[in-house]
C-alpha cells in the first residue's frame, strides 16, 4: 500500500476511531453548547438565541443549588466511606489466612452486579412494609416499628449511600490490595527487624506504595459519584421531597420530563465542567505515573 | 514472616468472616426472595428461610407467550445481547487499529489521553443532541441506534485497554516481518492480533459488562419491546404495579447471572485491568 505516506499511516489507522468519537461525542458536545445558549424545547428545537440566560437562571435557582449540595454530599459520603473501607479490607486481604483466595474472588461479586439490580436489591431490603432491614432491626430490638427508609428525607440519602458503598468499596479494596502486594517483602521485613511498630510501618513502608493507586481510585470514584444517576433513579427518582435529587437527575427532569432542552443543556454543561476539572486531575496523575515508569 | 499473636489471628478470622457475610448476604437474600412464596415474603417479621422453594417466577419470566411478562423479559434479554454484540464488535473494529497506531507511535499518545477525557464526560452532556440526532435518523427505539451511542463509552475504553496490551508485544517481531516483506494489514492480522488475544478478550469482556450494565441511554432512547434492554425492563418491573417482590427479585437474579459468572471466571484479568487504571468503577 504505497499510496499513503509513511508519516500519515498511523493517523490513517486512527481515523475510524476519530470519526466515531467525532460523531457520538464531539459533535453532540458542541450541539449541547449551542443548545445551552437557546430556549429550544425538545420537540420544537428551533429556539431563539438567549445568550447566557439559562446559566444565570439555573445557577441562581434553588433547585440547582439543592441538587448541587445533594451531589456533593452523596459524593463525599460515598467516596469517603469507600476509601476507608477499601484500605481496611485491602490490609485484611493482604494478610495470610485460610480462605483468602476465595474471599478475594468474592470481592468481584458486588462490582459485577449490574447497577440497576443493585438498586432494586436495596430497594427491596429497605421496603417499608416487607423489607429485610425492618424485619432484622425489629427482631434485634433496635426499632419498635417498621420505618420507611427511602420514604423520609432524613434517611433516604444515607440509605442510598450505603447501597452505593456496598457496590463500590470492593473496587477500591482490590486496587489497594494490588498496591500492597507491590511492597517488597525485604523492605517490610527489614522494618520489622529494625523494630518499627505497626503504625510506623504503615506510614513509612506501606503508605508510599499505597498513596498513588489510592489517589487514582479516589479521583475515579469521585468522578463516577458526581455523575450518579442509575441507582438514584431506580431507588427514589430523586425523592422524597427532592432530598436525593442530584445534578444528573435534575438535568434529566429539566431536559426530558419538562422538555426544556436549552435549559437542560446549560445544566448539563455545568455538571460537565465539574467532571472535567476532576478528570484533568486524573489524567495528570496517570501521565505522571506513566512517565515515572 | 512475622509471628502473629493468637489475639491478632482471631481478629483476622473474625474480620474475614464479617467481610464474607457483607459480600454474600445481600446477593443470597436476592436469590432467597426469588424462591420464597408470596406469603413468606409478606410475613411480619419475615420468614427468613422459605418454607418451601418456589421456582415458578423463573418459569413465568422464561416463558415466551404473547403479551406476558415472560415475553417482555425475554425480549429485553435478546435486545441487551444484540446491543452488546453490535456495540462491542464495532468498538473493537475501530479501537484495534487506533490503539496499535498509538502503541507504536509514542508521539500520538496525547490523543489517547484526550479520548480518556471524552469517556469521562457525564452522559447528560451528550444526551439531548444524541436524542435529537437519533430521532432525526429514525433510530430511536432501535437496538442498532443504541449500540452506536454506546460507542461513545466503549470505543475510548477498549482503545485504552488494547493500547496497554499492544505495548506488551515487542516491536522486533514486527520489524523482522516487515523485512520479510509483510504488508501492514498482514502484520496486524497474522502477527499482532493472535499475540494480543488475551488483551483483546479482556477488553471485549469488559466492554460486554459495561454495555449490559448501561441504563441511562437505554432509558432515554428505547421505549418498547422492540429495543428496550434488560436494565430498563427490570427497572420497569420494579417500578410498576407488580406486587410480587419475589418476581422482581427473580428478574434481578436472571439479569445479574451473566455478569456475575463473567466476573468470577475472569477475576484475575479484571483485577489487572482495574489496577492499570482507566476502568470505570
Amino acid at each position: 500500500m504505497p499510496t499513503i505516506p509513511t508519516t500519515l499511516r498511523p493517523w490513517a489507522l486512527m481515523l475510524p476511531l476519530l470519526v466515531v468519537i467525532l460523531g457520538v461525542v464531539t459533535w453532540p458536545l458542541f450541539r449541547t453548547v449551542s443548545l445551552s445558549l437557546s430556549d429550544a424545547g425538545l420537540v420544537a428545537t428551533s429556539g431563539n438565541f438567549v445568550g447566557p440566560d439559562n446559566f444565570v437562571k439555573n445557577l441562581g435557582s434553588r433547585a440547582f443549588q439543592a441538587a448541587f449540595l445533594n451531589t456533593a454530599w452523596f459524593t463525599l459520603l460515598s467516596v469517603g466511606a469507600e476509601l476507608v473501607l477499601g484500605v481496611l479490607v485491602a490490609l485484611l486481604l493482604n494478610q495470610e489466612f485460610r480462605g483468602r483466595t476465595l474471599l478475594r474472588a468474592l470481592m468481584i461479586l458486588p462490582w459485577a452486579l449490574p447497577t440497576v439490580v443493585n438498586a432494586i436489591l436495596w430497594r427491596l431490603i429497605y421496603n417499608p412494609e416487607y423489607g429485610a432491614l425492618n424485619s432484622a432491626l425489629l427482631q434485634l430490638g433496635v426499632i419498635d416499628s417498621y420505618r420507611s427508609w427511602l420514604g423520609q428525607p432524613q434517611s433516604a440519602m444515607l440509605a442510598m449511600v450505603v447501597a452505593d458503598v456496598w457496590k463500590n468499596f470492593p473496587i477500591v479494596a482490590l486496587i489497594g490490595l494490588a498496591a500492597l502486594q507491590s511492597v517488597p517483602r525485604e523492605t517490610h521485613a527489614a522494618a520489622i527487624v529494625d523494630g518499627a511498630g505497626a503504625i510506623a510501618r504503615f506510614r513509612y513502608v506501606i503508605w508510599p506504595y499505597l498513596a498513588g493507586p489510592l489517589m487514582i481510585a479516589l479521583v475515579l470514584r469521585t468522578i463516577e459519584a458526581f455523575k450518579v444517576f442509575d441507582i438514584i433513579w431506580v431507588m427514589t427518582r430523586g425523592g422524597p421531597a427532592n432530598s436525593t435529587r442530584t445534578l444528573s437527575i435534575l438535568v434529566y427532569q429539566e431536559a426530558f420530563s419538562f422538555q426544556r432542552a436549552g435549559s437542560g443543556a446549560s445544566l448539563a454543561l455545568i455538571v460537565t465542567l465539574f467532571v472535567m476539572l476532576l478528570a484533568s486531575g486524573y489524567v495528570a496523575i496517570m501521565r505522571r505515573s506513566a512517565l515515572r515508569g | 514472616m512475622e509471628r502473629r499473636s493468637p489475639a491478632f489471628t482471631v481478629v483476622i478470622y473474625a474480620s474475614a468472616l464479617l467481610l464474607a457475610a457483607v459480600l454474600l448476604i445481600p446477593i443470597l437474600w436476592l436469590f432467597l426472595m426469588s424462591v420464597s412464596s408470596a406469603a413468606d415474603l409478606a410475613a411480619k417479621p419475615l420468614r427468613w428461610w422459605p418454607a418451601d422453594l418456589d421456582f415458578s417466577r423463573y418459569r413465568t419470566l422464561l416463558t415466551w407467550e404473547p403479551n406476558t411478562m415472560g415475553q417482555a423479559f425475554l425480549a429485553a434479554i435478546r435486545n441487551s445481547l444484540s446491543v452488546a454484540f453490535m456495540a462491542v464488535g464495532a468498538a473493537l473494529l475501530v479501537a484495534i487499529p487506533g490503539a496499535w497506531a498509538v502503541s507504536r507511535n509514542p508521539q500520538m499518545e496525547w490523543s489517547l489521553y484526550a479520548l480518556i477525557l471524552t469517556y469521562m464526560l457525564p452522559p447528560v452532556a451528550l444526551a439531548v443532541p444524541l436524542y435529537l440526532g437519533l430521532s432525526w435518523l429514525g433510530l430511536l427505539n432501535s437496538t442498532f441506534g443504541l449500540a452506536m451511542i454506546y460507542l461513545s463509552i466503549l470505543a475510548p475504553f477498549t482503545a485504552w485497554l488494547l493500547k496497554s496490551g499492544f505495548d506488551a508485544i515487542p516491536r522486533d517481531i514486527e520489524a523482522s516481518a516487515r523485512i520479510d516483506g509483510a504488508r501492514l494489514d498482514q502484520i496486524l492480522r497474522i502477527l499482532i492480533l493472535p499475540l494480543a488475544a488475551p488483551a483483546l478478550s479482556t477488553a471485549a469482556l469488559f466492554a460486554l459488562l459495561l454495555s449490559w450494565d448501561e441504563f441511562f441511554y437505554a432509558l432515554l432512547f428505547t421505549s418498547d419491546q422492540k429495543a428496550k434492554t434488560v436494565t430498563v425492563a427490570i427497572a420497569d418491573i420494579a417500578g410498576g404495579r407488580v406486587s410480587d417482590y419475589g418476581l422482581i427479585a427473580a428478574a434481578g437474579v436472571l439479569a445479574a447471572l451473566p455478569p456475575l459468572l463473567i466476573g468470577l471466571l475472569m477475576q484475575r484479568a479484571i483485577v489487572a485491568g482495574l489496577t492499570s487504571g482507566g476502568v470505570k468503577g
